[in-house]
């Protein structure tokens, strides 16, 4: 034989399914909900979101090059993923230096910091917009009503609405309308419609399990119902609260995030409940009308705990013994 | 197709005796975990086995199976006959080598074989004469006693074909303390590519039911399950008929007519279903203890290959000096099953398949999940060989090796509910006592999580290496 043969290890086949196939099935996964995004709010909206993914594949070269690594990584798809989401997190009408700075604190200090890909503890997309929440408040608190709204400069998110007061089912907005998308939110959390589409492709196609999704929004509505009525116990409006805010990007596609999340089924639906606690506590009793993202960020750090706790049973063992 | 009825017939002494035949369509029990690969079946499966091709030389390994060497008992200069016994078990588990061609002994020397780098191998070549072992047929199989039989398959040579390679007559005779109440043959062949059982079964079916006899003859159990993967279509009529011929003429065999439950089970597709442990769970839903053995749940399971093997043994006389092995990949011009004999050299066997497509990169001794990758041709295929892969650069290149998302498709995939993963990192660190306490000797190196992992971990490798490093710590 001319060459010399291989040596290796089983298995000699592979799946051929790649961590860069993953991350840009999710990136397709999220483009229904970026077009219903840029549909409803208008042509800003598709350049916040151009700019928060240039800016993030720019910032992810920029340090590989810095930390002198393959700049090849950069086409795995995750800082495109990262800018995509940190992009649908934002106001619709945001200048579009904020999504630059979003991207680049994202990709820099909540990703690459710690050790690029794999390694960071928390989600960067979220890290991201927790910055700029804390940076520019008032910019990422204006909102606008969706482009053939009358009013169409400001409007409260119907999440804030509830918080002063005012039930927006009440003044004439429909179900309907929180579910497709006709209202006021960031670019990409509006349609739930087109969320759900892709998520149910995530879902059938195994991308991502049902365990965080099902226990995240399950908690939230179970624990609006029961505490977050106007007339007491168990007269909150479940559907409302699901359908309002990003609960639905966050469980499907933020809180799923493979690197920030625990490993095992036991520990995703820990972590599912953690999320969805937090989202109700902070909904109802902090400072701001909406909580998934802190939620999420402050289970993120919670995911090495869990992992060290919940592990699946071993086949045929009889009790752990630690 | 869902058949499930009773048979009553009066049995030579008079009594009735119920037996409810049936095939289950649909797999009752489910094991957790497990992949679908690409099977590449359709290359062999329906290629009927061809007759041996008679190597001019033979290397037969003395540790062709698991347990201490076979000792020879012959010298250098010894001419020898086909089915002569070349070396005798050394031990309790150990088996016996025959010669599979008749011929001289050139050389007894540490050579390669394929998953050892020297072991002391007898070499035999070829006097050119009449190579076929004439079958002494035993008149009186049915009055053997359960020592008689378990002494004849230890002195052919008989050890597990579906690729341990544990001897035979050790499996059929599990300590007192066991209780055996149920036997599985295993005729899952879940590895891609391979098809030699699946042919056996289309081609020998009442002989390996003649086999089976035997095997529940010793077990002396009530229960016997055939379990096929439900890929082997074919196969899975092919049992149905014999068991239908069978059911006519009962008296043939003595140790399935006392059985009280004779059942055909379809399984799943999917690999690892030919594993003891997951056959076990998805025939019978009992779970083997951690590290324990199939004998633990009273069960004792046997390849489709071992049973035709002591069928040959029993009936014929004859000892295990070949076996049916399936040679393919995309390489092969001509993909085959073939009888080979049992020490012939790899590199021989080529004129059998043909010549190649491709320059073949890879060429594996067993399935591509748990196969060995060779280094050389000159290797002979011993008792445990059930195929050889040849496969090219493209096929077999397993990607670059990048750092893990943690996404959990290895613990998904893991049958025996490991965190692959986070082994590896334990490994990786040098904390094997952490890694151990995490369960990594539970794991049998399936291969599920390092096919699945989208990283390209090769996360075998280091389960492999914690094994090891566990061991002598």
């Amino acid at each position: 034989m001319s060459e010399e043969l291989i040596v290796a290890i089983g298995p000699h086949i592979k799946d051929k399914i790649s961590t860069k196939h993953i991350m840009w099935v999710v990136a397709l996964s999220l483009m229904p909900a970026g077009c219903a995004g840029v549909f409803i709010f208008g042509m800003n909206s598709l350049l916040v979101i151009a700019t928060a993914v240039i800016t993030a594949v720019l910032a992810e070269v920029l340090v590989l090059a810095m930390r002198k690594k393959d700049i090849g990584a950069v086409f795995d798809g995750s800082a495109v993923l990262t800018g995509l989401l940190l992009a649908y997190n934002l106001p619709p009408q945001s200048p579009l230096w904020l999504p630059m700075a979003g991207s680049l604190f994202a990709i820099v200090i909540g990703k690459q910091v710690f050790g690029g890909l794999g390694h960071n503890i928390f989600n960067p997309a979220l890290s991201g917009r927790a910055f700029l929440m804390i940076s520019w408040p008032a910019y990422m608190t204006t909102w606008h009503n969706p482009r053939w709204s009358v009013d169409a400069v400001t409007s409260a998110t119907p999440l804030a609405l509830y918080k002063h007061g005012e039930a927006i089912i009440a003044k004439g907005a429909s179900y309907w309308d929180l579910f497709i998308g006709n209202r006021g939110g960031c670019i990409g959390e509006v349609c739930v419609a087109a969320l759900l589409a892709g998520a149910a492709y995530l879902l059938i196609k195994k991308y991502i399990s049902w365990h965080i999704p099902a226990t995240y929004i399950g908690s939230v509505a179970l624990l609006s119902w029961a505490f977050n009525g106007r007339s007491g116990l168990f007269t909150g409006d479940a559907l409302f609260f699901t359908l309002a805010g990003g609960l639905v990007l966050g469980a499907f596609f933020m809180a799923t995030d493979y690197v920030t999340s625990p490993l095992s089924s036991q520990g995703k639906i820990i972590f599912g409940i953690g999320c969805g606690a937090l989202t109700f506590l902070i909904r109802k009793f902090a400072g701001y009308p909406e909580g998934v993202s802190y939620a999420i960020l402050i289970m993120n750090a919670l995911v090495p705990l869990i992992d060290r706790y919940a592990f699946p049973k071993w086949f045929g063992q009889l009790k752990r013994e630690r | 197709m869902f058949s499930c009825f009773h048979v009553s017939m009066l049995s030579s002494d008079g009594v009735d005796i119920y037996l409810s035949w049936g095939i289950m369509f649909y797999m009752r029990y489910k094991f957790h975990g497990g992949i679908h690969p690409d099977a590449f079946k359709s290359l062999t499966s329906d290629k009927p086995i061809k007759r041996p091709f008679i190597p001019k030389r033979i290397v037969l390994p003395l540790s062709q199976h698991v347990g201490s060497p076979a000792e020879p008992v012959v010298n250098v200069g010894d001419d020898i006959k086909i089915g002569d016994l070349i070396a005798k078990p050394s031990g309790y588990i150990s088996s016996a080598v025959h010669a599979s061609i008749s011929g001289k002994i050139t050389d007894i020397m540490r050579l390669p074989t394929h998953n050892h780098p020297r072991v002391l191998s007898v070499i035999i070549e070829s006097d050119g004469g009449d190579q076929d072992f004439s079958p002494i047929h035993n008149p009186n199989v049915k009055s053997l006693s359960r020592p008689e039989l378990i002494d004849i398959i230890r002195s052919a040579g008989v050890v597990g074909l579906g690729g341990a390679a544990f001897p035979t007559d050790v499996k059929l005779s599990p300590p007192h303390d066991k209780k055996i109440d149920a036997v599985i043959l295993n005729g899952a062949e879940c590895e891609p590519y391979l098809t030699c059982d699946h042919r056996l079964m289309l081609e020998k079916a009442s002989d390996i039911l003649k086999g089976l006899d035997i095997i529940v003859r010793i077990l002396g159990v009530k229960q016997v399950y055939i379990a096929i993967e439900s890929n082997k279509l074919s196969a899975i009529y092919s049992m149905e008929r014999a068991l239908e011929m069978y059911r006519h003429q009962r008296s043939a065999l003595p140790g399935l007519a006392q059985v009280e439950r004779l059942k055909l089970v379809v399984l799943n597709e999917k690999y690892p279903q030919g594993a003891e442990k997951q056959i076990i769970k998805a025939v019978l839903n009992r779970t083997v203890p951690s590290l324990g053995l199939p004998m633990d749940v009273g069960c004792i399971v046997n390849n489709i290959g071992t049973a035709y093997a002591i069928y040959e043994a029993v009936y014929l006389g004859k000892p295990l000096i070949e076996r049916a092995i399936t040679i393919t990949g995309s390489c092969v011009m001509e993909p085959i099953n073939i009888w080979v004999r049992i020490g012939t050299i790899l590199s021989d066997l080529k004129e059998t398949f043909g010549a190649f497509t491709a320059e073949p990169r890879k060429v594996i001794m067993g399935g591509p999940m748990m196969g060995l990758a060779q280094y050389t041709m000159d290797v002979p295929i011993s008792k445990g060989v059930g195929g050889v892969l040849f496969l090219t650069g493209d096929e077999v290149d397993t990607g670059k090796e990048s750092v893990c998302i943690r996404c959990g498709r290895c613990i998904d995939v893991c049958p025996i509910g490991l965190v692959p993963t986070t082994l590896m990192y334990r490994v990786k660190k040098g904390n094997f006592q952490e890694a151990e306490s995490l369960g990594i000797a539970n794991c049998y190196e399936c291969g599920s999580c390092a096919y699945t992992c989208p990283a390209k971990i090769p996360l075998v490798d280091y389960m492999k290496y914690g094994k090891a490093k566990i061991q002598k710590v």
